[in-house]
């Protein structure tokens, strides 16, 4: 597979955007991954907690940056193809 | 960082012409200048004394400039000042003291690693002697891994597949950068997996993302002599080699994993279920790189007719 940065790129931006898109109160609650169950201090994280921390975390600290690379991503993409 | 700049600017400050002061002096240097004939000292007094002699020729008609003059001093004066600035970003990002401990390495530890990753059966104690504190120069101990190999092997790898492609009558020139922008991304991809597995299943370890670099790493020397294998012997070549490098590297990263991410026995804090879980990050670690090596070496082999 002739794999070349950019795709990396694109693929990391595209993996982004997805975790970034699952809606907390749509989506998450119904699944069970409701991030006000967790919260307790257990000597173990677990690792369902830590999967729901990480997509919590990434939702509030992507958001910004995401809309700024998005919009710079499909700009080049039209312009060049 | 003594000593690059140090011989960087002896042509550049040629009106001074003051005797550098010996670099030997502070603590343990992390690089001996091993390069020379003599002891340091002689090696730098020939530098200087070719410095002066250019420095005489091209001093007359400097000297006789003084805005010439002013202007390379200026101009010295914004390097510096501009490798400072670069040198303090890039420490937020990745901190360059600690880069400069997995490059110290010397012939004798390149040999013996290369021995012990093509052939790690017959070593016996693999565990690290250093404090926790700072990391240990590979010099001193050979199981501490290193960021030279790697980097070697890679650019190794990349030549030796561009010959691969050559006999095959199908190269071109930019199939060298895809092939080294590629088996990056590869590199890229499986540090960042395994990254993130640590933290998913809250794996605390003493590694860090450079020792994982270089662990990750050190599968390309094990590539270099799967492409030999396949070259010279064909495709029954490139398998045999296939599997021995692949036995070897399996082999090495366990026996330097489990010493790394497993604790000791003397830990009483670590849970049974974190010892499961570091057990199958060793094992995955350890599977991913036969299954790379496989992958990335494969469409370089001619295949069999």
């Amino acid at each position: 597979m002739a794999l070349g940065l950019y795709s990396l790129i694109e693929a990391a931006l595209l993996c982004v955007n997805a975790i970034a898109v699952l809606n907390e109160e749509r989506f998450l609650s119904k699944v069970g991954w409701a991030t006000d169950t967790v919260s307790g201090f257990g000597e173990q994280p677990g690792m369902k907690s830590q999967i729901i921390n990480l997509i919590r975390s990434v939702r509030m600290v992507m958001r910004i940056p995401l809309i700024i690379v998005n919009t710079i991503t499909i700009v080049l993409l039209l312009l060049f193809g | 960082m003594d000593i690059p700049s140090g011989y960087v600017r002896q042509p550049a400050e040629q009106r001074r012409r003051q005797p550098r002061p010996d670099y030997g002096g502070g603590p343990t240097p992390l690089f001996d200048d091993t390069s020379s004939p003599g002891d340091p000292a002689t090696f730098q007094n020939q530098q200087q004394g070719q410095g002066q002699f250019y420095g005489g020729m091209a001093g007359q008609q400097i000297l006789s400039d003084p805005m010439a003059n002013m202007a390379m001093q200026y101009g010295s004066s914004l390097a510096t000042q501009g490798k400072d600035v670069m040198e303090k970003h890039i420490d937020r990002f990745i901190s360059i003291s600690k880069l400069k401990y997995y490059f110290a390495v010397d012939t004798t530890y390149v040999g013996k690693k290369l021995m012990l990753l093509l052939f790690p059966y017959m070593h016996s104690n693999w565990s690290i002697r250093y404090n926790k504190e700072e990391p240990v120069a590979p010099r001193y101990e050979i199981n501490a891994p290193d960021l030279y190999i790697p980097v070697m092997a890679f650019v190794t790898y990349i030549l030796v597949a561009g010959y691969c492609l050559g006999t095959q009558n199908s190269f071109s020139p930019e199939l060298l950068g895809m092939q080294a922008s590629s088996a990056l991304v590869w590199l890229i991809l499986e540090i960042v997996v395994i990254t993130m597995a640590m933290y998913i299943m809250s794996v605390v370890t003493d590694i860090k993302t450079f020792d994982l670099l270089a662990f990750c790493g050190y599968k390309y020397v094990g590539m270099i002599g799967v492409l030999l294998g396949g070259m010279l012997f064909g495709s029954m070549g490139y398998y045999l080699a296939l599997a021995w490098c692949s036995a070897s590297m399996f082999f090495f990263l366990l026996r330097t994993l489990r010493l790394v991410i497993l604790p000791d026995a003397s830990h009483d804090m670590v849970s049974s279920g974190g010892n499961k879980g570091r057990t199958y990050l060793v094992l995955a670690i350890a599977v991913l790189q036969p299954l790379f090596m496989c992958w990335l070496t494969r469409h370089l082999i001619p295949s069999q007719n």
